[in-house]
């Protein structure tokens, strides 16, 4: 299979404060293309503020996150497609006009070298939503928004895609299908980070528990702390 | 650019879908003007002096309802995280949001100010310079209540913070454009050397505002 992605996400002692307190820090990894990583841990350990940070919506305390192949002064954040809890969907908006508009936002700016060209008719597809692709987001269950939502990283192809709990209340079946979905990314040289309680399929290449990085916990930060 | 189109249009077509945002200023504006002679009283000469004035502060405080949605509804939804992950820089997500409220509020209250002008005895034959100077002075207006908006995001209550902080910003405008229209229907003097300010006020506002909301803007991810 060609790899019509070839960048490398890198973590260099990422650190971060949330509301005075260090969450975690000397966090580092390094990302080819096609690995996926699996972030675990407790509630509050700061798996939504790493997504956050690599995202570039939350200031690193120290550190670097840098994307190489990449060309120089594209920030890491337009390589990634970011689904956090909120599902950033207009409700007086149909489904179809929602992935319309991020496609068109989104998708102005880099070259994808052929995916995700399916358009949005494709990426209504994935989750099988285009049954109800002309009726307002505002009638949509919980479920169907969250699909909506996962939707947006068919809808223009990215390499980098950050996915904080993106099962919550997902039915077994969608689970299932964005599990396949993101072997499929892996396998097309992309790069997931995912942040889940629920097992979402084999298609992690790495592990990382940021319980063991919690500096109240353990003085001893390691160095490189990604289980392979 | 094709991101900034799209960003405008759909923040257009979520305007006048909702549509209670302009409803509301636009009937604002009117019971303001309206009930305006009530407390004046019947007096023309009196109205037609201060329908400049009345006619520009009741603008802007029903330009100010809806500012607090500029940035609000994108942050609830969680689309502003996705807006600063795409190609656009966050100024130019400003620009492009605020640029929406002028043509979603701006506009529709600067067209419907000469017809209130009427209920103030406002001379018909300056009309048009009126209606000139609204749509020149109001970019500021949008502009402005950007960085209001930008500051207040996420704070409960946030309305009517912003109208604290984004009222004695728009003296400028008010001074120039009162002054602009004021001597068109009064004299004495020219009505350009004070339209032109508000033209400059307005230009020097869709420049710097934006980079101002992107900072505020920066600050509420934290």
């Amino acid at each position: 299979m060609s790899t019509p992605f070839s960048v490398t996400l890198q973590a260099q002692g990422v650190a971060c404060d949330r509301g005075g307190r260090r969450l975690f820090e000397g966090l580092s990894f390094s990302l080819e293309p096609g690995d996926a990583l699996l972030v675990q841990g407790p509630n509050g350990t700061g798996k939504t503020s790493l997504m956050r940070q690599i995202a570039g919506l939350l200031p690193l305390a120290a550190g670097e996150v840098s994307v190489a192949g990449a060309e120089a002064g594209t920030p890491a954040a337009e390589f990634c497609h970011y689904v956090g809890h909120l599902n950033g969907i207009k409700a007086s908006l149909t489904v179809r006009e929602n992935l319309a508009f991020w496609r068109e936002y989104l998708a102005s700016g880099l070259e994808t070298d052929g995916l995700g060209d399916g358009g949005v008719d494709a990426a209504l597809e994935v989750f099988g939503l285009s049954a109800i692709a002309d009726i307002s987001a505002a009638f949509l269950s919980a479920g169907q928004k969250r699909k909506l939502a996962l939707s947006r990283l068919f809808d223009c192809a990215r390499p980098i895609w950050l996915l904080d709990e993106p099962s919550v209340s997902l039915d077994t079946a969608s689970v299932g299908r964005l599990g396949r979905a993101i072997e499929a990314h892996g396998q097309a040289g992309g790069i997931a980070i995912v942040s889940t309680h629920v097992p979402l399929g084999g298609g992690f290449t790495h592990t990382l528990d940021l319980h063991r990085l919690d500096p109240a916990d353990d003085a001893g930060a390691p160095a490189e702390d990604v289980a392979t | 650019m094709t991101a900034a189109l799209a960003l405008l249009r759909r923040d257009i077509a979520l305007a006048f879908r909702e549509g209670g945002a302009i409803g509301v200023a636009l009937g604002f504006y009117l019971v303001v003007i309206a009930i305006a002679p009530f407390g004046l009283g019947p007096d023309m000469n009196l109205l037609a002096r201060v329908a400049p004035g009345l006619l520009w502060i009741a603008l802007l405080l029903a330009a100010l309802l809806s500012a607090d949605r500029i940035f609000h509804n994108d942050y609830e939804d969680g689309s502003l995280d996705v807006l600063t992950m795409g190609p656009l820089p966050l100024a130019a997500v400003a620009a492009s949001k605020s640029l929406a409220h002028w043509i979603t509020t701006c506009v529709p209250l600067a067209l419907l100010a000469p017809v209130l002008g009427l209920l103030l005895n406002f001379p018909i034959d300056t009309i048009p310079i009126l209606v000139l100077a609204m749509m020149v002075g109001t970019p500021a207006v949008s502009f402005i209540a950007g960085i209001g908006a930008s500051l207040t995001l996420g704070l409960r209550r946030s309305g009517l913070l912003l109208a604290l902080l984004v009222l004695p910003l728009y003296v400028p405008v008010l001074i120039f454009g009162v002054s602009t229209i004021s001597a068109a229907v009064t004299g004495p003097g020219s009505p350009w050397p004070p339209f032109l300010m508000l033209c400059a006020i307005s230009l020097a506002s869709m420049v710097l505002a934006p980079l101002a909301s992107a900072a505020a803007l920066r600050t509420s991810f934290r």
